[in-house]
């Protein structure tokens, strides 16, 4: 330091104790004594408290210890209804267009200018198909689903969430913050772990990203919807059969809740000890949504955002997965002799084989595990009804993928194991980057890939133990 | 670029027909800093003078990145900075770090002070933190419509007055007052508009007295740096990144 610096410094310490230490204390009150006499100087109101009252009654009700939880599974249950209803439509004409008419005009486009078999089946089987999987099941409930939670969190329910969550997460010793990044990750897990920046304390925000992948993401909901459909909406009658399906699906969101604070907790009693730090969290005043506006930043900030990192990642996917049921190792494809060496394994947590490497070469992005799935199933199986070795594709009936899933040796437990899978394994690799840059820690991260894996095969594989013995 | 038209000159239409620059933020003639308490609106501000679209919502602590963008009016450049919301700038958390550091040693050519209307009077208490530091700035009274609901009424030219620096109305999230604002930043830009900013007066006799005598010592020592008596307090607490930038002398001006 230099010899002014350091005078200055001493000279400082010096008056410092002249003054004592109420310094900052005494600051803060003149400041504040300023502020309240030039704001009573320039603002008047009128019956103020009337309108103010609105905001504190609903207040009392979203936050009420009695129904601020009921009323949350609520919200979050409609805009799943909403979401899961309203996405069928444009998801199966999307598919009829972009599977059932552009793929073979493609197909005879490629075989009227003579292009080799192989350069075919790659580009047009492996990386068109995967990209019209994704556009055709991700973005019809994209567009619906962002746009409801964008119109939640402008009306200004989220502080709310947070509110009403503070007790848990206090309890696990986490910071109450991190029911907004919770929230945030419900939409996609590596936006939830940009937003732990809000949690000031290093140690309380390590949590929060850790845990961050037990929020249902985005590219997972279409798997569990489309899996509770199939098979948890088949074991009631078909009048409840809609209901069952959601409630599994919430069920399984919940159960994901579940395992954040559980984790959560296990971590504030071992590796990341410490107190729990305080924070003032304000309930902003509730503010009409601008529907419109809503609909269209989130449109193009979210959905598109999204959805060209999805196809971005599907293209190589798709391609890896024709080359490795294309490319064989003796008489068998790579494809096959994975599954065989991972089937073993894969029985014990009630999975199989070909679950397994579908998450394998899913680890990109979540949406492509269900057409790996029946691609690689249709594979080994040798039934008729897919489009051939390495061809990712969406049956237009539900029945017929619950016919190609069972002829793969699928049962109800396998369902439930998948869907309890889909929940619980390695974050996307997206969000295993972003946690990387966000904790600049090879540690960190690897525990945050690897905590959820493990959980998911310890839990599937008390779930498969347990009900074989019933 | 040659002008033919009066409207190409008018200030008032090019203020309308602004020109977002989203993130182009080279080569620029002002540097505009955006603080505030969390969630005022400060993104929604941004977006509707950058034409950039950083996301919006309701609840506080949502901006957690510095976000950058860029708008020319009346052929001048200006760089806008997004700071994250706080409510303060004495105390030492990261997002209040970002803010506090950015006003004292980005040295914006102006301060855009955005805050709640129908919260004024806690909203005031970072505004005259910041007048502790900053000169040039600018209150931005947003969320006027929800004021307006609330039946509050605020005297513009009394705290204008009071508070020694331009206050301009706003609708962000309507695109009311926008205009204005960008007029008052051009202003205060240029210094054809003079802040004479308000500063605490009644701290405790002794403080003022420390503070005086660190003033003068400063002044010897350090002539050039801007102002001393906020610097002088910091000493004061004890605040090692001012004497870590007093070292540095990168809060010198030249």
């Amino acid at each position: 330091m230099s010899k002014k610096v350091e005078n200055i410094v001493e000279f400082a310490n010096e008056l410092r104790w002249q003054i004592g230490d109420e310094l900052h204390d005494h600051l803060t009150e003149s400041i504040y004594a300023d502020a309240a006499k030039i704001a009573s100087a320039s603002v008047s109101t009128e019956n103020s408290k009337k309108s103010f009252r609105l905001d504190a009654k609903i207040d009392k009700i979203v936050t009420s210890k009695i129904w601020g939880f009921p009323i949350m599974f609520l919200v979050l249950a409609l805009v799943l209804w909403i979401t899961i209803i309203g996405a069928n439509y444009p998801s199966s004409m999307l598919a009829t267009l972009l599977l059932d008419n552009v793929h073979p005009i493609l197909k005879s486009f490629a075989a009227s200018i003579g292009m080799p078999w192989w350069l075919d089946g790659f580009l047009i089987d492996g990386v068109y198909l995967a990209l019209a999987w994704v556009i055709a099941v991700m973005l019809p409930p994209m567009a619906i689903f962002f746009p409801l939670f964008t119109m939640l969190e402008d009306f200004g329910y989220l502080p709310r969430v947070a509110f009403n969550m503070d007790y848990l997460f206090k309890k696990t010793g986490a910071h109450g913050k991190q029911a907004l990044t919770m929230s945030m990750g419900f939409g996609c897990n590596a936006a939830g772990v940009v937003a732990t920046r809000i949690i000031d304390s290093p140690r309380e925000r390590l949590i929060a990203i850790i845990t961050n992948n037990f929020s249902l993401c985005n590219g997972r909901w279409p798997t569990q919807i489309l899996i509770a459909t199939i098979f948890i909406g088949a074991v009631v009658p078909s009048s409840l059969s809609g209901f069952a399906s959601v409630s599994a699906v919430i069920s399984i969101a919940i159960l994901g809740i579940g395992f954040m604070f559980l984790s959560s907790w296990l971590l504030t009693k071992t590796v990341l000890k410490g107190e729990v730090s305080t924070f003032n969290l304000e309930l902003p005043p509730y503010r009409p949504p601008r529907i419109w506006k809503t609909i269209y930043t989130s449109l193009i900030d979210r959905t598109l955002i999204v959805l060209w990192r999805a196809m971005v990642f599907a293209v190589p996917a798709g391609a890896i997965i024709w080359l490795i049921s294309n490319i064989y190792i003796g008489d068998e494809s790579i494809a096959a002799w994975i599954i065989n060496s991972l089937d073993g394994f894969g029985l014990i947590l009630g999975l199989n084989g070909v679950i397994l490497l579908a998450y394998i070469v899913a680890i990109p992005a979540n949406e492509i595990v269900i057409p790996t799935i029946l691609m690689l199933t249709v594979m080994v199986t040798g039934i008729s009804g897919g489009e051939g070795a390495g061809v990712m594709f969406e049956l237009d009936s539900v029945n017929e993928t619950a016919t190609i899933l069972r002829a793969g040796g699928w049962t109800l437990l396998t369902a439930v194991n998948v869907m309890l899978f889909s929940l619980l394994h390695n974050p996307c690799s997206t969000t295993i980057y972003t946690i990387y840059k966000e904790t600049k820690s090879v540690k960190w991260t690897v525990i945050a890939s690897l905590l959820p894996l493990i959980m998911g095969f310890v839990v599937t594989f008390l779930v498969a133990q347990i009900w074989r013995v019933f | 670029m040659e002008k033919y038209s009066a409207c190409d000159t008018c200030g008032h239409f090019n203020a309308q027909g602004l020109q977002k620059l989203g993130v182009k933020v080279e080569e620029v003639d002002y540097v505009i800093a955006l603080a505030g308490n969390p969630n005022t609106g400060k993104s929604t501000v941004f977006n509707s003078l950058t034409g950039l679209r950083q996301h919006t919502g309701n609840w506080p602590g949502k901006t957690v990145i510095r976000a950058e963008g860029a708008y020319a009016y009346n052929d001048k450049k200006y760089k806008l900075i997004d700071l994250p919301g706080t409510y303060s700038l004495l105390s030492t958390s990261d997002d209040e770090e970002v803010a506090r550091n950015f006003i004292l040693f980005g040295k914006p050519d102006v301060t855009v002070v955005v805050v709640d209307a129908s919260r004024l009077e806690r909203n005031l208490n970072l505004v005259l933190q910041i007048l502790e530091i900053t000169d040039k700035a600018v209150l931005c009274l947003n969320l006027m419509d929800e004021a307006e609901r609330n039946n509050i009424s605020i005297d513009q030219r009394t705290l204008s007055r009071d508070l020694g620096i331009p206050v301009v109305a706003t609708s962000a999230r309507y695109n009311r007052g926008i205009p204005e604002l960008i007029q008052t930043i051009e202003g205060v830009a240029n210094g054809s508009i003079k802040c004479k900013a308000h500063h605490v007066i009644n701290i405790p006799k002794n403080i003022k007295k420390a503070t005086n005598n660190l003033v003068v010592e400063l002044e010897k020592q350090f002539p050039k740096l801007p102002n001393k008596s906020w610097i002088a307090l910091r000493l004061l607490q004890g605040d090692e990144r001012i004497i870590k930038a007093l070292e540095s002398g990168e809060l010198i001006v030249e």
